[in-house]
């Protein structure tokens, strides 16, 4: 028997030895974890789980996993996921990148590749089908994205898919991201610095094979018509993409970050995507491989004689560097995302420290000494400087250059104050960010526990939510993101399982998906999540928790007065745990992971559970 | 006919064509390709069938020979020898000579109903029309390499500083 839809083969890259190797996976392997985050998941268990605590997310001993799933490719839309132990979270994000490099890596022969060890000098990963480099990149380390992608093409001689880190990932921070195709980002997780400690400037992939044939190809064709002709009727959302949030998630939903989410809300109608589409966009739609949507925009932008090209920028983008900081110029919001995307930096996660930064800055914690600069909202010079100090881990930008969990406890240090006292300004969780979507108004999707109980912290592509066994819940993202598809053309689960059955030729439920697959995947991702370390471990009775800022009241706009309600979260928290089989802080029962044929973790679960016990 | 104000770079129509023409998703077997050196200037490139056909002529073999039905230019899988002739002779460099295959690959407009053409109007991009008998010098517009056109469509969509 064949693998339908999947090549069964993963790319085995070792940079310290320069080694590489094909391993196959077997067909039960899939049809337990899928593919994408659920595979990743799954080999990072089996290769780090034992000493998970001990590893150092930015040492040799990480891996950067790079995977696609059963559905890549076949479904509309293409997606990646970039994983491996998360310098943020310390534990397994299924981080998700629009790229070409997706289809190329199944064209090339292989679902994912797998990069182990540590170069001692710059390179890149060339993939043409069977033949496998691990190519010199001294001359491309220090680049910019457009700068890179430039050399790129004139040493190659032509455009082929890859996967790159800016001057960010190279400097190890921790807010960095893994780049393609100029603006596309696998933000959540910070895997750009896991490139960066490998010393791996990009992954170059060219197939030319064909996608692996499917099981039922009359089945197959009938549901990709299905699909393309539900996604390509989106055309709110293909003529303004997510840059419509900019306006409508302030003004309509209340959940917009706004001064490091001091406001969520706004009426400011200069900042929306009317203004980027009458004055900046310069090619409008443009789409990823295979999709029918086509969500993104090209703009450009110039702001004293300097020119700066980003897409939309897409809300998350656009809110971080935009309306968190102050700013309510798109412009402005559009340069600093151009920006971003320059030096590799997640505009969530950099938009997040900065943010506090300059909430810590007004309220005196930090002063000019500090930064060697004034710092002030809606100041785009300094703002850009800082930008790129982070980048580069100039000065103050190297505490910052950790993501605002850590750099709380790095201001902490470093003023003599109680840590507590600074954490109630970050909007984190878990070490991550929170996305650009508040729970107090409750307009929005995000339910009270969405970012407390995501096994993926403040990612808000992964957000948890009741019930257990439904698109409400982190489930769906298990599937999206295992899958591997893009949430944007996803229409429902249904759908998706037929799609997924089309493509494999498996006899995939429902009910065996929410019941079995998707805790096994949550569960092995809790377990790690919990394990955390090396520097940071999470405790679920103080960390499966809102950030304290989502229980002050909304201060303006329709919903003032809007705020979380922590009784609710607790009492949520558990309803939730005990869904996927949890005990009450989150630890999945043993009686669970016997049901999830997860026999290896059940000594680690013991262990973690009289830690947290005594 | 292309336009390329409206290409999105979806590529959807390279799908179309190698399901239609080999039942399987073959990016690189496609006969229409899509490429885009500078992204945000999507290039989709297929042949034009230009009226003096400079391949057909070119070819030491005579694999090709034009369609009555549809004008386009079609391959003989048993003739072709892959001597790349047609390739140099296209003013587009059009032909594909692609791995897994022993003849080159050009569009035959799938007998005069083209896939690609259907799936890029049927998620309403309408970037590809299909024009019969067109003039010659609507033909010359297109049958150029993929960079020239880049060229040319990045100073106007990106522009300079
Ligand atoms: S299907 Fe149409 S829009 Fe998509 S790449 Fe082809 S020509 Fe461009």
């Amino acid at each position: 028997m064949s693998y339908f839809g999947l090549t069964g083969n993963l790319l085995d890259v070792d940079l310290s030895t320069g080694k590489t190797s094909v391993s196959k996976v077997h067909r039960i392997t899939y049809r337990m974890f899928l593919g994408g985050r659920g595979l990743a998941t799954y080999i990072l268990w089996r290769e780090l789980g034992r000493k998970w605590r001990q590893v150092d997310p930015l040492s040799p001993e990480n891996l950067l996993i790079v995977m696609t799933g059963p559905l890549t490719g076949y479904y509309p839309g293409i997606k990646l996921v970039v994983s491996g132990k998360s310098p943020q979270s310390n534990g397994v994000v299924g981080s998700a990148i629009s790229t070409d490099v997706a289809y190329a890596l199944k064209s090339a022969g292989y679902d994912g590749l797998i990069v182990r060890g540590a170069s001692k000098d710059p390179v890149y990963i060339y993939v043409e089908d069977d033949k496998v480099e691990v190519r010199d990149a001294g001359r491309l380390w220090g680049l910019k994205g457009s700068e890179f992608l430039e050399a790129l093409r004139k040493d190659l001689g032509r455009d082929l898919p890859s996967l790159y880190i800016g001057p960010a990932g190279e400097n190890l921070v921790r807010t960095s991201v893994v780049m393609s195709r100029w603006f596309h980002a696998a933000g959540y997780g910070g895997y750009g610095a896991v490139m960066g400690s490998k010393k791996l400037k990009a992954i170059v992939v060219k197939g030319s094979g064909p996608l692996p044939k499917v099981a039922n190809p009359e089945e197959f064709l009938k549901l990709r018509y299905e699909v393309l002709d539900k996604v390509s009727q989106r055309k709110t959302f293909r003529q303004w993409g997510t840059t419509a949030g900019l306006w409508s998630t302030g003004h309509d939903t209340s959940s917009e970050p706004i001064k490091n989410w001091i406001e969520e809300w706004h009426d400011n109608t200069e900042f929306s995507h009317v203004v980027m589409e009458r004055k900046y966009w310069v090619k409008n739609p443009w789409a990823d491989w295979g999709c029918p949507l086509a969500c993104m925009k090209v703009s450009k932008v110039s702001i004293d004689g300097k020119t700066y090209y980003t897409d939309g920028p897409d809300y998350e983008m656009g809110a971080y560097l935009g309306s968190n900081l102050g700013v309510f110029k798109v412009e402005e919001a559009t340069a600093l995302s151009s920006l971003a995307d320059e030096l590799g930096l997640c505009g969530i996660q950099t938009g997040n420290a900065l943010g506090f930064a300059l909430e810590l800055y007004e309220r005196g914690y930090l002063s000019r000494e500090d930064l060697g600069y004034e710092l002030s909202w809606g100041d785009f010079k300094c703002l850009s400087r800082l930008l790129e100090d982070v980048a580069f881990r100039r000065g103050f930008g190297a505490v910052l250059a950790e993501g605002t969990y850590r750099a709380a406890l790095k201001i902490a240090e470093l003023k003599k104050v109680g840590v507590d006292e600074l954490l109630q300004y970050a909007v984190q969780v878990k070490g991550v960010g929170v996305g650009a979507h508040g729970i107090r108004s409750r307009k929005d999707y995000p339910q009270p526990i969405a970012y407390a109980a995501s096994v993926q912290g403040g990612d808000h592509t992964s957000v948890a939510g009741l019930p257990a066994n439904s698109e409400e819940s982190e489930a769906w993202a298990v599937l999206i993101d295992s899958g591997v598809v893009c949430m944007f053309t996803a229409i429902d689960d249904t759908t998706m399982i037929k799609y997924l059955n089309a493509v494999t030729g498996w006899n995939l439920s429902k009910e065996e998906f929410y019941g079995v697959i998707a805790p096994r995947i949550l569960s092995l991702q809790r377990i790690l999540l919990l394990l955390g370390g090396s520097d940071v471990v999470w405790d679920p009775r103080k960390h499966d928790d809102n950030p304290p800022r989502f229980y002050e009241p909304l201060p303006s706009g329709p919903y003032k007065g809007a705020k979380g309600d922590s009784e609710e979260v607790k009492s949520k928290l558990k309803e939730y745990y005990l869904s996927l089989g949890w005990d009450e802080l989150g630890i999945p029962t043993e009686e669970t992971l016997k049901k999830l044929g997860l026999y290896d973790a059940v000594e680690v679960v013991r262990n973690l559970r009289k830690e947290l016990t005594t | 006919m292309i336009d390329y104000n409206l290409c999105t770079g979806c590529r959807l129509c390279e799908i179309a064509c190698t399901l239609k023409h080999e039942g399987l998703i073959w990016p690189d077997a496609s006969r229409i390709k899509v490429f885009e050196p500078y992204p945000g200037v999507p290039v989709p490139q297929v042949c034009v069938q230009c009226p003096d056909y400079p391949c057909v002529a070119s070819c030491p073999t005579k694999a090709l020979k034009v369609s009555d039905v549809s004008g386009a230019v079609l391959v003989d899988s048993a003739l072709c020898t892959l001597c790349g002739n047609c390739v140099k002779a296209c003013p587009g460099g059009i032909p594909r000579i692609v791995k897994g295959f022993s003849y080159v690959i050009i569009c035959d407009l799938c007998g005069g109903d083209p896939a690609c053409v259907k799936e890029c109007s049927r998620v309403g991009y309408n970037a590809l029309k299909l024009i019969k008998k067109p003039s010659s010098t609507t033909i010359k517009l297109y049958a150029k390499p993929p960079e020239v056109i880049a060229e040319d469509l990045k100073e106007r969509v990106l522009g300079g500083e």
